[in-house]
């Protein structure tokens, strides 16, 4: 295994032009599998490499371990448990997933699904009359939305107040000191700060009101655990909001794509209602919405293969390629739900596992379902449609369609 | 293969005979039908039912949770098997190739399995054994019966032996706040699977939920009262407890018995077999129509310097039983070795642990992630400066990467420091206490001189 590669790739992928399919890039990343990049920093993107790699307790997602942090990555106050190390990582999840689903809250995501259902109803019974529709911004991007306010328990009219901060966060996330300017970098911080103070205001009337969303629930605690502070509320907070709404968007529209380019797909699954939960795995690892984790760090030496990694190096995982990898996947580009042995990497792997996984999977197998039953004969307008402007959480930023 | 003689015609209308219908069994049967077998496929099992899973029996089963009859295997597939239930195997012919069964019948074979696991080892006195009260766990009518003793409120339970079973009994009855007496020869828990390190942490454990834990000591005699009811154990230290219901957990006895004059190379460490599950013949010679798989196979691993390895695991019984069955039905050269590295979980006392690799097969032990106050860490296990096994308590998301760890003999103690590592890890010896299965003499004699001649025969031992 050579650590050098072609230097152009990374930054091909990276550029907008090459947003609408990046899989041949990745195909010619995987040729290195762990690629020295000219800044010093390594990009993995094969399977095996990947899953090695996320189990590998010397990977660290906490920004204090790089050699060169990015200037203004620790400006956003107290870190939420997606970039911190065990113990405190472990410590915060726990604390958070007592809330969120099994051995505390065991039911919690199954009996979401009479008013997952609902809200989706809810949503396709306004397509009535329309021709033409946006999957994104008729449906997808609001469906989520709703969710994880409710769950949270943030008001779902301001939406469009932190709308705009969750926008200039996702931006700065894959922030390129060389390409792009540093009001972009800022603009995130800044955001930060903002939800941050918005979700610290909530949480303030939390305190001694007992309630049933996460917001109050987290205030109250008191397990074995003890209850977080409230700058870690907040952080956990800001976490689940973005997290929970700016990746399932990107699920249900892909989705809709796979669908709307295979008819003989969108038809089987009009009768056959179990294919669905296959099919969103399948997606997962065929059309995931999380391509890249921008950044980990090397805590000490990190021997992936034949390659080692010093300390203090920025790594970033192609998580999208490895699922894509012809030595782990048989015909790895084709889009095969019947697929057996499917462990894709689309939820991340390792002690950083996506948390909303249930939810995520629950929300896109209701809303496909909903979508092929009640669409009459959609078509695509545009493919490949616009995406969205980020390589990291990569969708299309609208889907129209055409039904009859 | 003495009727069907090209592999194809065996896999067609050949038979197989699974002696042993448990977990290896049925996996063995469901696999050999995904293979492709279409010949005729007969069960034999001295249990009656359906063929049921085990480690809820110490546990989901025990809390009352899940009914002793509700832990039914699931089946993966249809395997049109005919199944002999009752009945135990007497016998293996090899010379005509067929299985004896207890009431006589004779069932032919062109290939078997043999899966037979362990049972329990039982209290040795056996009028003591036989008292109202007195239990072992291995089977689902065990677990009813000790259920069932346990949810009448006993006044205090001794727990004779504080391997993994007897531990995770231990914990059940705390849980429901019943008294408990774990006795234990070994100086702590756990000691002979994982070494004194983490036996200290597991006796810490079992003293901090309340468990009157006494170790290095043996109970000398169970007494019954006038209706046969055991009422009181004594020890070697002279003391005594009264207890009305007592669980021997002293481990298993491989079920080789009626292997006995088959002419395989069968000992109380098991029937020994290839990394193929072909098992030996007395003279250490592979067979080529006999497999083994499960708890009753012992077979070298080559990680593990080709040492021969006996595991009481359910996945490697899972997938011993799949090698198995795929090299019945292969050619030599499609053959597969079984390589996985043995895995191993147990639940007590709120924790949960987990283990990859066999930690017996090290010197030293150093916890190198996390908390041992907190009962959340990760220790790795090194033999001759190389990882060979870990145990997780509380933390089992870590193992994968030390299964790589193991797999490519990687350096011990493991070199660079992780977030989470404690300050003062240093390795410390492992700490085993004796070879026991060594200890129990030879098992065969050589005869014969010139190269052609010599032969080994077996010394009859079994107990
Ligand atoms: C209480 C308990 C808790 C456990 N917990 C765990 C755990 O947490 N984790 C883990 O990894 N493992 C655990 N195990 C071990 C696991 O259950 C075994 O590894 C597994 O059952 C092995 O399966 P097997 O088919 O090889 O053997 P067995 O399950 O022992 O089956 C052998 C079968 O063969 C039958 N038989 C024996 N002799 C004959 C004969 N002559 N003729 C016909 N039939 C015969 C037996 O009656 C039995 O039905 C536990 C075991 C027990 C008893
Ligand atoms: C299809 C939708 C989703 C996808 C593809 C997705 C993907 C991912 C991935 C790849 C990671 C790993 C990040 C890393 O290792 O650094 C992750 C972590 C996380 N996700 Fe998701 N996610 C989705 C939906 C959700 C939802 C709905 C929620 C919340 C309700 C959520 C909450 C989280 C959290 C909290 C983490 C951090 C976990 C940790 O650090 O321990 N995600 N997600």
């Amino acid at each position: 295994m050579t650590t050098t590669e072609a230097p152009d790739i990374l930054p091909r992928i990276l550029d907008y032009s090459n947003r609408a399919d990046p899989y041949p890039l990745y195909a010619e990343l995987r040729k290195t599998p762990v690629a020295l990049q000219e800044d010093g920093s390594y990009v993995i993107s094969t399977y095996r490499e990947l899953s090695g790699i996320l189990h590998d307790p010397h990977l660290s997602s906490d920004v204090r371990n790089l050699t060169h942090p990015m200037p203004a990555m620790q400006e956003r106050g107290t870190p939420s448990f997606i970039n911190l190390d065990p113990p405190e990582h472990d410590r915060m999840r726990r604390l958070a997933m007592r809330h969120f689903g099994p051995p505390h809250t065991p039911g919690l995501v199954t009996g979401m699904e009479p008013d997952l259902t609902a809200i989706v109803a809810g949503l396709i019974d306004d397509f009535a009359g329309k021709q033409r529709i946006d999957i994104v911004d008729d449906f997808a991007y609001p469906f989520p939305v709703t969710v994880i306010c409710h769950l949270l328990g943030v008001p779902r009219e301001d939406e469009p107040r932190f709308h705009v901060w969750v926008n200039a966060i996702i931006d700065s996330i894959d922030y390129n000191p060389k390409t792009d300017p540093q009001e972009k970098l800022e603009n995130g911080v800044q955001a930060t700060k903002n939800l941050r103070q918005y979700l610290g205001g909530l949480l303030e009337l939390r305190h001694g009101h007992p309630g049933d969303d996460l917001l109050t629930r987290l205030a109250n605690d008191n397990g074995p655990d003890g209850r977080m502070t409230d700058a870690e509320i907040v952080s956990t907070a800001n976490l689940l909001l973005i997290a929970g709404h700016e990746t399932t968007v990107n699920l249900i529209t892909n989705g809709m794509l796979t669908l709307l380019r295979r008819p003989e797909m969108l038809r089987r699954l009009r009768t056959e209602p179990d294919l669905v939960v296959p099919l969103v795995e399948e997606l997962l690892r065929y059309e995931p919405p999380v391509h890249i984790i921008p950044w980990r760090a090397a805590y000490s030496d990190i021997s992936v293969g034949d390659t080692v990694i010093p300390k203090g190096s920025q790594i970033m995982l192609m998580l999208a390629s490895g699922s894509r990898d012809p030595d782990r996947f048989h015909d790895p580009d084709r889009f095969d739900p019947d697929r057996q042995d499917n462990q894709h990497l689309g939820f991340g792997s390792g002690i950083h596992l996506c948390f909303g996984g249930p939810m995520a999977r629950l929300e896109t197998q209701i809303a496909l379902t909903a979508l092929v039953h009640r669409l009459a004969d959609p078509t695509l307008v545009t493919d490949p449609p616009p995406y969205r402007p980020s390589p990291v959480l990569r969708g299309p930023i609208h889907l129209l369609i055409d039904q009859n | 293969m003495s009727t069907a003689d090209t592999l194809q015609g065996f896999k067609r209308d050949g038979r197989v005979v699974i002696v042993g219908a448990s977990l290896a069994g049925l996996r063995a049967a469901e696999a050999l039908r995904d293979e492709g077998f279409t010949g005729k496929l007969t069960m034999i099992g001295d249990e009656l039912g359906e063929p049921y899973d085990r480690p809820p029996l110490s546990k989901q089963v025990l809390t009352g949770w899940v009914p002793a009859d509700g832990t039914t295997l699931p089946r993966r597939r249809d395997i049109d098997a005919e199944w002999l239930l009752g009945v135990p195997a007497d016998g293996l012919d090899l010379a005509n190739n067929h299985v004896r069964l207890a009431d006589g019948r004779t069932i032919p074979f062109d290939r078997m399995l043999i899966s037979t696991g362990v049972r329990a080892r039982p209290w040795p006195v056996e009028a003591e054994a036989a008292l109202d009260g007195v239990f072992v766990v291995r089977t689902r009518e065990d677990a009813a019966g000790l259920q069932r003793a346990v949810a009448a409120g006993p006044s205090r339970v001794l727990i004779i032996g504080a391997g993994f079973t007897g531990s995770e009994i231990a914990s059940v009855c705390r849980e429901r706040d019943i008294p408990v007496t774990v006795a234990e020869l070994a100086p702590s828990p756990l000691v002979g699977g994982l070494g004194a390190m983490i036996g200290e942490i597991a006796a810490d454990m079992q003293r901090a939920h309340g468990v009157d834990l006494r170790c290095g000591v043996k109970v000398t005699q169970l007494e019954g009262d006038a209706q046969g009811r055991v009422r009181r154990a004594h020890f070697s230290d002279g003391s005594a407890v009264d207890a009305d219901v007592v669980v021997v957990a002293l481990g298993g006895i491989r079920n080789t018995e009626w292997l006995r004059d088959s002419g395989l190379a069968v000992g109380v460490w098991g029937v020994a077999c290839d990394a193929g599950c072909r098992a030996f013949d007395l003279n250490g010679l592979v067979t080529d129509d006999i497999f083994v798989a499960g708890d009753v196979a012992r077979s070298p691993n080559p990680m593990y310097e080709y040492r021969f390895i006996s595991l009481e695991h359910w996945a490697n019984a899972v997938e011993q039983a799949e090698i198995a069955a795929h090299n019945m039905v292969s050619a030599q050269a499609d053959r597969w070795p079984h390589l996985s590295i043995p895995t191993f979980w147990s639940i007590q006392f709120g924790v949960n642990i987990k283990s990859v690799g066999v930690p017996t097969y090290a010197d030293e032990v150093v916890v190198t992630q996390g908390s041992v106050a907190d009962h959340r860490f990760v220790a790795a296990y090194g033999y001759h400066g190389r990882v060979t096994a870990a145990v997780s308590f509380n933390n089992a998301k870590w193992l994968d990467h030390y299964r790589r760890l193991i797999e490519t003999a990687a350096p011990f103690p493991p070199p660079c420091p992780t977030p989470d590592q404690p300050l003062d890890a240093k390795p410390v010896p492992v700490d085993f206490p004796g070879p026991t299965l060594l200890a129990q003499g030879a098992t065969v004699v050589v005869t014969g001189h010139d190269p052609g001649e010599r032969r080994v025969t077996a010394m009859r031992q079994h107990r």
